[in-house]
């Protein structure tokens, strides 16, 4: 009885190491399957973009592809950025200070990803309640700090990573 | 299955037959016991047979010609139309092809619907069908994309960041979709090899779906079970072969209509501006075929509530069989459930104008209450109805109210209005 046991308990064993190997095998070959299906090299190789700045008026705006995204890049005026900074955070969906969204000192430039938070479309400039962006695809309103303030989207429109290489050309990404 | 044995009658069909069945198989199609009452809503699961395979043959010759690349795509989509010999015809033919498939189909489960076709014991031919409904729409979407076109590149990106609203993985799984941080060429391959399998795998579930089907036979008008065969039955060939040929030549007649009289009057002309990922089109719609779950999506002001809300419209259909609590099949004895009935074809008819409509006023409003009215009658009407309605009698057999005279006439009558 006790050798027909250990006979069982073998081949147990057995089994288990055989579908453990087998389960690794399968999760090795899935995984390059799955990956490869991610952001390749040359996408990645178009990290970042230089933009010349110098030409903008105050209160307008440029649009400039980076990784295929729109970003808006906006020079905007004394009463444009007073008008953000007058703005309760309690009144806000998604609660950020204009201070928060640019860089210190060059309070003007709002540089920000122009795709509306809620589903990808890009929002059309001096449109809207808020005197800022409106998506026309689902009805988002954004103000002139580019913070959601009515419609369905979650959160205020991302600002990307960037930095001024010198006073006339931004570094995004 | 087929009751009888089959042997072939030639020498070289029984030795093929004995070594591959497929001369049983043919016999059994063939053969098979069909309800003699069967009414014209029973013919388009020929059409969508019809249908698949249209969009395979056309899919695989615009192929030859097409180029999955984005800077390519909307030019080679323009040399099918002007260049390719009857380019424009095959064309027209895949696209129109699409919104013909999904008339048919939803003439198709709205027919299940009012005759109970979902019910036991074809609960597993219903949910075959409803995959076949989501990879359907899965082909669609993918196949609007190729075109490379405005509405392509903007319905791409809209559908593509539902995804982004699932908590913490959601950005992630956007951009392995994606397979770059936008729409972009990576994106519109893998879109052109997933358009050209999920036909394939559409084709596979089509057989099992059939299969299926032949475990219990159809459901019928009256909605009764009937002994196969019987004097309620009639062999699948020629009977049901000829009246789902004429079916399809009606049907043929109205999508032929299409292509040749109005080609573009289901699609949308901002596809014929070429994708620009700076400018988004003032109006996004999807194809017609989609709009219903489009205002459902619209109609949360919640980005996760709404793609949650917008996948559950669909997802509910699949344990509909079990919400279902009436005993009874076919809507012709279920004078309540009957009325409940017509009132979501409207629901689902005003959803999918309201999509097609700003998320504004007064199109907001109705979106909002088709929304609650679709769910409520899945969730509260169904079961409850069929807790509480008095069904009229039902006929003991297919026959019976129709030969024989001698059950009530009144419902002989009303069986004889479905029939």
């Amino acid at each position: 009885m006790s050798k027909e046991e250990k006979k069982v308990n073998r081949r147990d064993f057995l089994f288990t190491a055989s579908y453990t190997v087998g389960a690794v095998g399968v999760g090795a070959v899935i995984w390059p399957m799955i990956d490869q299906m991610n952001p390749d090299k040359a996408q990645q190789a178009l990290a970042t973009t230089e933009v010349d700045i110098s030409s903008i008026e105050p209160g307008k705006s440029i649009t400039v592809l980076w990784r295929g995204k729109p970003i808006f890049i906006k020079k905007r005026t004394s009463e444009e950025i007073a008008e953000a900074r007058a703005v309760k955070l309690d009144d806000l969906p998604d609660p950020q200070k204009d201070e928060d969204r640019v860089k210190e000192g060059k309070d003007e430039w709002l540089v920000m990803l122009g795709v509306c938070t809620h589903l990808g479309c890009v929002p059309l400039k001096d449109k809207g309640d808020f005197n800022g962006w409106f998506c026309p695809c689902h009805g988002s309103h954004y103000d002139v700090s580019g913070r959601i303030r009515k419609g369905p989207a979650p959160t205020n429109m991302e600002i990307p990573k960037f930095e001024f290489v010198d006073s006339n050309t931004i570094k995004i990404g | 299955m087929s009751e009888q044995e089959y042997t072939p009658k030639s020498k070289a069909g029984k030795w093929f037959n004995d070594r591959l069945p497929l001369l049983t198989l043919g016999a059994h199609l063939t053969d098979y016991p069909t309800p003699k009452n069967l009414n014209y809503w029973w013919t388009f699961g020929g059409i969508l047979t019809f249908c698949l395979i249209t969009q395979i043959v056309t899919g695989i010759v615009l192929a030859m010609h097409y180029v999955a690349h984005a800077d390519l795509a909307f030019a080679s989509v323009e040399h099918i139309m002007r260049d390719v010999n009857y380019g424009w015809l095959i064309r027209y033919i895949h696209s129109n092809g699409a919104s013909m498939f999904f008339l048919a189909v939803y003439i198709h489960i709205f027919r299940s619907l009012f005759y109970g076709s979902y019910k036991s014991p074809r609960e597993v031919i219903w949910i075959i069908g409803l995959m076949i409904y989501l990879l359907m729409m899965a082909a669609a979407f993918m196949g609007y994309v190729l075109p490379w076109g405005q509405m392509s590149f903007w319905g791409a990106t809209v559908i593509t960041n539902l995804f982004s609203a699932i908590p913490l993985v959601g950005d992630s799984i956007t951009t392995w979709l994606w397979g770059a941080y936008s729409v972009d060429n990576p994106t519109l391959n893998r879109f052109f090899s997933l358009h050209y399998l999920i036909p394939f795998l559409i084709l596979g579930l089509v057989v099992l779906h059939i299969w299926a089907l032949h475990v219990p036979g159809n459901n019928n008008p009256v909605g009764i079970d009937i002994k196969k065969p019987s004097k309620d039955t009639v062999p699948f060939h020629p009977y049901i072969t000829i009246k789902d040929a004429f079916a399809l030549l009606v049907f043929m007649i109205i999508f032929a209509g299409f292509v040749f009289f109005t080609p573009n009057v289901l699609g949308h002309s901002d596809n014929y501006i070429p994708a620009n990922p700076l400018v988004t089109p003032a109006h996004i719609v999807p194809e017609w075929y989609l709009l219903p779950f489009y205002a459902i999506l619209r109609s949360v002001p919640d980005k996760l509530g709404g793609v949650i809300l917008m996948f559950s419209a669909i997802f509910i259909l699949f344990v509909l069989p079990w919400l279902d609590t009436s005993k009874v099949r076919s809507a012709v004895f279920r004078p309540i459930y009957r009325q409940f009935f017509w009132i979501l074809v409207i629901d689902v008819l005003m959803l999918g104008y309201v999509g097609a409509m700003p998320a504004e006023g007064i199109y907001l409003v109705l979106a909002r209450v088709g929304t609650i009215y679709y769910f409520l009658h899945f969730i509260v009407v169904m079961p409850v109805v069929g807790y509480l309605e008095k069904t009229d009698p039902i006929p003991m057999s297919i026959s019976e109210p129709v030969l024989t005279g001698r059950a009530e006439p009144s419902l002989a009558r009303k069986v004889n209005d479905k029939v």
